[in-house]
């Protein structure tokens, strides 16, 4: 894997009038100020609640709405002065269903294909490929409209890498999929990017979804890029292992205290009147050289847990705020609509087109 | 199973004329692949030639044909007003979707998106308008072979037009299709009264007869009119032609204005 930029956010900066009324000067910043590079071949996602402006952030590097300031450049190009030459290299899952539901499946991955300039035999060759490849033998003849959830969304990275693009955005691929279709798809993708090296840059507010596929994370909240590593790094320093450690008595579990205290930088404490408690990032060693410490002092441990920690307690440790919760609050106060709104597949998930709702004077 | 790739870096660029082609073939594939959904937006103009022409021919004493003559031109604009005038409600619906979003990243000139999709409505047009002749004939409306043919491409540029105005709409009411349907129920009645295409506006009080002589509907039916009839050279056809015209050039440049302000 190269080191080669294949996308360069400098200063990407975007926002929104408050109210769509023409006259109001105030304004949300939906995406402030992002600085980032992603190499080629990378797996990176933008995690963070609906709202934090991940969804505008793709809709900027994908040349469908212009940053308010600040640039980037995609594939090599800028996307603000040649827009047309990114356009031509990307590959782009939107939110929605990428085919025209009254077109059949076949027919909208020829269009595409034409759109993208290949001859009508190559189009063709290249929609049989991913119709078998991305399991919608027997599908490809229908309309749009008749096919499941996870029929569409399969069809949709099926359009979005008709031209074997080296770059392919994808917007909240799964979300409205069971478990079953979401592994499904999340199968395809790391199938292409193992065979093709393809770069897949992704938005998700699924915890698990980042954590488990995304060699790259990249925390999004409130317009800003808050924590940007891989998520086992990001989990170590940021959140860690809880131990648990249990004891018969009270005056066991408070003389193995400072016992363990020596053993870690991270502060150790009772947690109940025979447990005590730590949070540290190494708790895969620190379990057993603890017990084994604590057992050369006499102190018997009598139970002893470790949990490794999840995105989202790296979440809280960055915002003080769980995701679930940063979500749910953006939800209700997202008020301003600036697209077409999401069908029924998709209801659950607001489009994070819309701003949110962090005044840029509010936050200064 | 494997995917090839090649990847692109000879990548397309832009280029309106193969875009545009591109969009209205796309357009066209569900047309084509069902092509009885044109018959079945027949119906309304159909309803208008089976239960109002008889009232006409009632009223005005006249034979069947020569009531047919005149009425049938009007039943060819109300085709284009009540479909195409009603066409931009498909994008708003792929707009939507998401399946127009795909289209703006795609590498595709603004302009082809919208210019393609007008010059898609020309096929249902033509293909409607003669059904509907060929319907009337059987009951004594005269066919001038020339006068159609010509009838027909001023349709197809009046409908270039008012298609270009529709999407237009869509494109400016987004995800509120309330709006859209608010707007386009409001305009399609006056223009269509006030084109004289159900009833002569000649006993009309003034002031009605003020408004149609700007009404551009009302000169392409009476351009229509004088075509089906053989009458070529009448200045019917020449202001029918100009209204068209004027249209189409005003509704493709909104609508391309407006195309690039999509996303």
């Amino acid at each position: 894997m190269s080191t080669e930029t294949i996308i360069e956010a400098r200063g990407l900066t975007k926002r929104f009038p408050d109210q769509p009324k023409k006259n109001s000067k105030k304004v949300v910043e939906a995406v402030s100020n992002l600085d980032f590079h992603v190499g080629r071949g990378e797996l990176v996602a933008f995690l963070g609640p609906n709202g934090a402006g991940k969804s505008t952030s793709l809709r900027m590097l994908t040349t469908l709405i212009p940053p308010t300031s600040g640039t980037a450049r995609v594939v090599g190009h800028d996307i603000l002065t040649q827009p047309a030459d990114v356009r031509a290299r990307i590959g782009y899952v939107g939110q929605l269903t990428s085919g025209s539901f009254s077109q059949r499946a076949r027919d909208e991955l020829l269009s595409q294909g034409a759109f993208y300039g290949m001859t009508r035999a190559a189009a063709k060759q290249r929609a049989d490929e991913l119709i078998e490849s991305l399991d919608l033998t027997g599908f490809a003849l229908r309309s749009v409209q008749q096919l499941s959830g996870g029929q569409k969304r399969r069809l949709d990275v099926a359009l979005g890498l008709m031209h074997s693009p080296p770059l392919l955005f994808l917007d909240e691929p799964s979300t409205g999929l069971d478990p079953q279709s979401r592994a499904n798809l999340w199968k395809h993708i790391l199938d292409l990017r193992t065979q093709h090296g393809t770069t897949v840059f992704l938005t998700t507010h699924y915890l698990e979804e980042a954590d488990r596929y995304a060699e790259r994370v990249m925390v999004m909240d409130r317009g800003r890029v808050i924590a940007d590593d891989t998520a086992p790094r990001l989990k170590a320093e940021l959140a860690g292992d809880v131990l648990t450690l249990g004891f018969a008595t009270t005056s066991d579990a408070e003389r193995a205290i400072p016992v363990v205290q020596q053993l870690t930088d991270r502060s150790v404490r009772a947690d109940t009147e025979t447990t005590i408690t730590v949070t540290a990032p190494d708790g895969d060693t620190l379990l057993p050289s603890a017990v084994r410490a604590l057992d050369a002092q006499k102190i018997t441990v009598t139970r002893a847990t470790g949990v490794p920690p999840t995105l989202d307690d790296v979440f809280l440790a960055l915002t003080g705020r769980t995701l679930r919760d940063a979500g749910e609050t953006h939800e209700s106060e997202e008020t301003a609509q600036t697209d077409a709104s999401p069908d029924d597949e998709n209801s659950e998930q607001p489009n994070d087109h819309t701003p949110t709702a962090t005044t840029a004077g509010a936050r200064r | 199973m494997t995917i090839q790739t090649n990847h692109h870096d000879t990548a397309v660029r832009e280029n309106a004329a193969r875009d545009t082609w591109n969009v209205l073939t796309r357009e066209l594939k569900p047309v084509a692949r069902d092509p009885f959904t044109l018959i079945f937006s027949l119906v309304q103009p159909l309803i208008f030639l089976g239960l109002f022409a008889p009232l006409l021919i009632g009223q005005s004493g006249m034979p069947i044909g020569e009531t047919l003559q005149w009425f049938v031109p009007g039943v060819l604009v109300m085709i284009v007003l009540f479909g195409t005038g009603a066409t931009g409600s498909n994008l708003q619906y792929e707009m939507m979707t998401g399946s127009h979003e795909r289209t703006l990243v795609a590498p595709l000139a603004r302009s082809s998106l919208l210019v393609g999709r007008a010059l898609k409505e020309i096929a249902p047009i033509a293909v409607q308008a003669l059904i509907i002749v060929l319907i009337a004939w059987p009951f004594g409306f005269a066919i001038h072979w020339g006068g159609l043919v010509i009838g027909l491409a001023l349709l197809a540029v009046f409908g270039v037009g008012l298609g270009s105005l529709s999407y237009t709409l869509a494109l400016g009411t987004k995800d509120r299709e309330w709006l859209f349907w608010g707007v386009q129920q409001t305009l399609i009645f006056p223009l269509l009264i006030l084109s004289g295409m159900l009833l002569p506006l000649d006993d009309s009080p003034a002031w009605m007869q003020a408004i149609a002589t700007v009404n551009p509907v009302n000169w392409v039916v009476q351009a229509e009119r004088a075509l089906l009839a053989g009458n070529l050279g009448d200045t019917a056809v020449l202001w029918g032609w100009t209204s068209a015209i004027v249209l189409a050039a005003i509704g493709l440049v909104i609508g391309v204005r407006a195309m690039r302000k999509s996303s």
